[in-house]
């Protein structure tokens, strides 16, 4: 949660008695217990939820260390006659040449370094929006915000008709390019900026003669480096997302991102009546969510201040 | 007249500016107006088909195709079908997790925020090759529990195919609203709910009166993003429809632009359709806005 959006807690109205833990647990009292308003009834209603987010998860993660007979054969949620993770990857990592790691390179390429780039001229413009004085800005301001309103999936055939007049249809930057756009980004910045960045210290920067170029680079980007993050996490997921676009621009599997080369795949399996390439999918489905699931555990501060930040001002 | 110093912010802003802007200028503004351009014209293939193609200027025709167009039309309706189930099962599921968690009655929370999460940190594409996995008979273990259990449900049927799209979109963003959902109920000033205890308001009571309408702005926003991520339902009708013959090749309004483009080549057509897909989810956002304002000021 960042700054911007924490109310502070008014200390005259919590009574002395209550202990000091969390602001959820410090607001109630317990409560006479009635049948779904007990602990344990809230609790199931909950644990029910995440049955419900888990298994298809569990699924996945069960179903790509099963043989082809034990897929179809065995229950879905059980394990099933033989462990075949090992053969299923080995498989994964040589089908179609190796291709699969081609892919993976991809992503990383299109979402991590598209997103590196998004994020830096997405800090770089809010900063600019919130703290520097210039002719004609709220109306530049209200050109991005035009630009969060049009959504992403309806500009990919303007997109590719634009890229075929360009000669960049099928090539990496026919992908890439997009992805360093990101005006919602902008905004946010905007948000962080005005809560992280104090003027006064700008105008202590300015007093001992910094330039302004200067005093973003030295001042204003590390005090943003949580946002920053945060935008980066937002248009990386965006990118890594992405499927509509990668499907009309590419036809060279050599430059797929991994969601396109799957989808290939699976309907390959389905038309072509490959039942091998199903496991394909699902392996690498497995493969390409694990990394993820791990950093966004990681980064959950990050996510959950960015997500906060853009919906509870 | 300018100071040196507001001269250096003038300086310093075209330098910190300029690479969004002139990238955001080179991928949305140029292909919108581009697209714009070709969506006024038509490709003719003179006699027959000797001379080759011809752009010809159409003026507003191709807008007038596809209004005109029921494969288009039913697109939207669809679409709206699909808001119908999937906005207030969403929405109102994330409202319920979020005030439950908020409740002071619920155990690891944290635990429950990061499992409900979790589907989110999957991508949309494999989301739905998951479940279409799980649709599919003689693969799913779900269809033989229900088929155990005496209920027959093809979840790739006609019938269908609206609640089976729903409900991956369910699966992938329920959580993702209720993390944000909690954290506008944590921001809820003590105070006022001190004051509805006092008046004697218990815990549904104070969550119906009280949070829900506190936290207004947060579920408009909410409600704003979902829909327009709606009309842009492309990848998981897209999987199911390599699965199941119910969904058609222009089931909704993006898939038709896909199939007016790379299988009928007629891209006036889906340069006319693209634009107004962007333009009608420009103009809901802009109608949400304004809407979850007046709410906040009220």
């Amino acid at each position: 949660m960042t700054p911007a959006v924490r109310h502070p807690a008014e200390p005259a109205a919590t009574p002395a008695t209550t202990p000091p833990t969390s602001p959820a647990r410090r607001r109630r009292a317990p409560k006479p217990p009635s049948a779904l308003l007990s602990r344990a009834g809230v609790t199931a209603v909950l644990a029910l939820a995440t049955v419900y987010t888990l298994a298809p998860l569990t699924w996945l993660l069960l179903s790509s260390t099963k043989s082809r007979a034990d897929l179809f054969g065995t229950n879905g949620f059980a394990l099933g006659e033989e462990m075949h993770l090992a053969e299923n990857l080995r498989h994964l990592f040589s089908a179609d040449g190796g291709v699969y790691l081609r892919w993976l390179a991809n992503t990383v390429a299109y979402a991590g370094g598209g997103a590196l780039l998004a994020a830096l001229f997405g800090v770089a413009a809010g900063y600019a929006f919130d703290k520097l004085a210039f002719p004609g800005k709220e109306r530049l301001f209200a050109l991005v915000l035009l630009g969060v309103m049009v959504p992403g999936t309806a500009l990919a055939i303007p997109l590719y008709l634009l890229a075929a007049e360009a000669g960049l249809v099928n090539t990496f930057w026919g992908v890439f390019l997009p992805g360093l756009v990101f005006p919602f980004g902008v905004y946010l910045a905007r948000v962080f900026s005005a809560a992280y960045v104090p003027d006064e210290v700008l105008e202590a920067a300015r007093m001992d003669g910094a330039g302004e170029f200067r005093a973003f680079c030295r001042i204003g980007l590390p005090m943003l480096a949580p946002g920053f993050v945060t935008i980066f996490l937002f248009q990386f997921t965006q990118i890594w997302n992405s499927f509509f676009l990668p499907l009309v621009m590419l036809s060279d599997q050599d430059l797929y991102p991994v969601n396109l080369g799957l989808y290939v795949w699976y309907s390959s399996a389905l038309a072509q009546g490959h039942p091998e390439d199903y496991l394909l999918a699902v392996v690498g489905s497995l493969v390409a969510v694990a990394p993820l699931i791990a950093v966004f555990l990681m980064l959950q501060r990050f996510w959950k201040s960015g997500m906060t930040a853009g919906a509870v001002k | 007249m300018a100071t040196p110093s507001t001269r250096g912010q003038r300086g310093a802003a075209a330098l910190l500016l300029s690479p969004f802007l002139v990238l955001f200028a080179a991928v949305t503004l140029a292909p919108l107006l581009h697209t714009a351009w070709l969506s006024l014209f038509t490709t003719r293939t003179s006699g027959l088909g000797f001379a080759g193609a011809r752009s010809v200027f159409a003026g507003l025709d191709n807008y007038a195709r596809a209004l005109s167009d029921p494969g288009f039309r039913d697109g939207f309706l669809v679409v709206a079908a699909y808001c119908a189930v999937y906005i207030p099962v969403m929405i109102g599921g994330a409202l319920v997790l979020a005030l439950l968690l908020d409740s002071g009655l619920a155990r690891a929370r944290s635990f429950f925020q990061l499992a409900l999460f979790l589907p989110h940190a999957v991508p949309g594409l494999i989301a739905a090759l998951i479940w279409v996995y799980l649709y599919t008979p003689g693969l799913s273990p779900v269809v033989d529990l229900l088929r155990s259990g005496g209920i027959d449900i093809g979840f790739l049927s006609a019938d269908t195919a609206v609640l089976s799209t729903a409900n991956i979109a369910v699966w992938e963003w329920t959580g993702y609203n209720m993390v944000i959902f909690y954290a506008a109920l944590q921001a809820v000033p003590r105070e006022t709910l001190d004051a509805a205890k006092v008046d004697g308001a218990g815990a549904l009571r104070t969550a119906l009166s009280v949070k829900v309408p506190m936290i207004r702005p947060a579920v408009a926003l909410a409600v704003l993003f979902t829909v327009i991520g709606s009309v842009q339902l492309f990848t998981e009708p897209k999987v199911i429809y390599s699965a199941s013959t119910a969904i058609g090749s222009s089931w909704t309004p993006n898939m038709y632009v896909q199939t007016a483009a790379f299988q009928n080549n007629d891209f006036g057509l889906a340069a006319a359709a693209s634009l107004l897909i962007a333009l009608f989810a420009a103009a809901l956002s802009f109608a949400v806005t304004r809407i979850s304002r007046r709410g906040s000021q009220s």
